[in-house]
């Protein structure tokens, strides 16, 4: 009960500490997801629109990266940035570019799978007026992407949602620093491990709400889509 | 339009039950690790107890107590199950009874903890130190110290001259406690919130790895430096074997009378067997042939015996 009470408090006044740390997650997973869609987008729409030799093969990929465990990329991110690492010059390690770089990689899967569903699912006879009417390939991927917009959101969503409640690889590459890459859920690791439940409860609803709101909305956007 | 309120409320009360249950949760923390407490009739194994024992990562990382644990388990007939964590969560676990006894490091926790009436009394085990470990270069000023406030305010000046790091653990454990009463001890009471420090809220060897990753200063206790030291190229000892940086370590039986389940026969054997001399002469041998040097120190001024 004590938990609960110290939870409220520290939601309802604003305490900068909690307030500090969710500015934090919701600015570095955006960043992440900037990158995500740039990359993912433009690939889900090719691999929905064209067939090229290895497609299967790229296809498939994109699936095993979809469900890849996050730990491992965090691995991956740790090994590419530490000091004897080939990226280690930069000093990227438990920086917040180190973990913007593992969200990256561990949403841009998803986006471009969700992305090549939804533009695959756009009427081909569309695709062919476009062409017809002399459209180069760049315009008609540009239409197809407007036409499954919503398609296109949710799968940008659904890329928020793996990464705003990722722990592994962010804890491996960001170090949970105070101030500096501490995010919502390797908060939560620490002040468990602490003992401090009110604090950790106040930010379990916090990640709880905006997951929830998260796939709120990826349901809405579908309903729509199919109602359309 | 009716269709779609009614399924927003709908889906406003699912995040209500969502919430609720989290906090629910919450709410039964502290109640639920009663039931957690381990009860010897639980075990099968006839005439074989159980002994739970929370303890700090140093012990446990740097392998001493599967040099000692498994005779002890032998001699009395026990199972001990090591529960490794920081100092300050150790202690957490012996206040809610979710342990029989706590082997620990921070003497001022410890005595509050005996003073509360969460342990019967503390009796000393050994010790060992803490060191200051950072980059090789540059850090002979910081050797050359007299004592622990010179060699800190000389790491400051340097890391603040070469905008490097310090790596704090940040987790309350028994050496954050440690290194925040350095910082008092030097007289740089500002410390946590100077552009160099970085506290992470990992463990020990978590905190090492990201000193010599970063290229900064660190304090840490010299077991798991020793134990850890092959992979650390970055990191040298900058500075050690001061007063301030002795660290021992107390044993504590958890009080029968606070928590039912409690095991406290075989926790009270397990203090007989730790202060035992025999078993102090081991402690004292422990790491000199993997490492050149022991880990720890014994310390037990009293045998105790039942």
């Amino acid at each position: 009960m004590e938990g609960l009470a110290e939870s409220l408090k520290l939601l309802f006044t604003f305490d900068p500490y909690v307030y500090d740390i969710i500015g934090l997650s919701l600015r570095i997973t955006g960043v992440a997801l900037f990158f995500a869609t740039i990359i993912g987008v433009p690939l889900g729409t090719l691999l929905g629109l064209t067939n090229f030799k290895g497609k299967p093969v790229v296809t498939a990929l994109l699936y095993t990266g979809m469900g890849f465990p996050p730990v491992v990329i965090g691995l991956f991110v740790f090994l590419l940035y530490s000091a004897v690492g080939p990226l280690g010059h930069l000093g990227w390690l438990f920086s917040t570019r180190a973990i913007i770089t593992a969200q990256t990689i561990i949403s841009f899967p998803m986006v471009a799978g969700f992305t090549m569903a939804a533009v695959m699912s756009v009427d081909k006879n569309l695709m062919k007026q476009l062409k017809a009417l002399g459209a180069t390939g760049l315009q008609a991927s540009w239409a197809a992407i407007k036409e499954a917009r919503v398609g296109v959101l949710v799968s940008i969503i659904a890329g928020f949602g793996a990464i705003i409640s990722e722990v592994g690889a962010v804890m491996l590459v960001g170090g949970n620093i105070e101030g500096k890459t501490r995010v919502l859920t390797t908060a939560i690791v620490l002040e468990t491990r602490q003992g401090n439940f009110g604090v950790a409860i106040a930010f379990g609803i916090i990640l709880l709400t905006i997951t929830f709101i998260a796939n709120l909305s990826m349901i809405y956007l579908q309903k729509r889509h199919m109602f359309e | 339009m009716g269709r779609k309120i009614k399924k927003s409320s709908f889906f406003t009360g699912l995040l209500m039950v969502l919430v609720l249950g989290l906090l629910l949760v919450g709410c039964q923390a502290d109640g639920v690790n009663d039931q957690v407490t381990p009860a010897p009739s639980d075990i099968s194994n006839k005439g074989t107890t159980t002994l739970f024992l929370a303890t700090t990562t140093s012990t446990y990382d740097s392998g001493l107590l599967h040099e000692i644990i498994p005779e002890f388990e032998a001699k009395y007939n026990v199972k001990v199950e090591v529960i490794s964590l920081g100092t300050g969560q150790a202690i957490e676990t012996g206040k809610r009874g979710d342990c029989d006894i706590i082997l620990v490091h921070a003497r001022d926790l410890e005595d509050k903890f005996v003073e509360e009436g969460h342990g019967t009394e503390r009796w000393d085990v050994m010790y060992n130190d803490f060191i200051l470990v950072g980059p090789e270069e540059g850090s002979q000023d910081i050797y050359d110290s007299q004592d622990i406030t010179e060699a800190l305010n000389t790491m400051v000046d340097i890391m603040e001259e070469e905008g490097m790091n310090f790596l704090s653990r940040g987790d309350n454990s028994g050496t954050h406690v440690k290194e925040t009463s350095l910082w008092e001890v030097a007289g740089i009471d500002d410390y946590n919130h100077r552009e160099w420090y970085n506290s992470l809220g990992q463990g020990m060897g978590d905190t090492l790895v990201a000193a010599n990753e970063m290229r900064g200063y660190t304090v840490a206790d010299r077991g798991t430096y020793l134990t850890m030291k092959g992979n650390l190229a970055n990191l040298e000892i900058v500075f050690e074997e001061d007063e301030e940086l002795f660290n021992p370590y107390g044993i504590i039986p958890v009080n029968p009378d606070k928590h039912g389940g409690i095991n406290h026969e075989d926790a009270l054997n397990l203090v007989e067997y730790i202060t035992s001399p025999e078993v102090q002469e081991k402690i004292g041998e422990f790491g000199i042939e993997k490492y050149g040097q022991p880990l720890f120190f014994p310390d037990a001024k009293v045998e105790y015996s039942k």
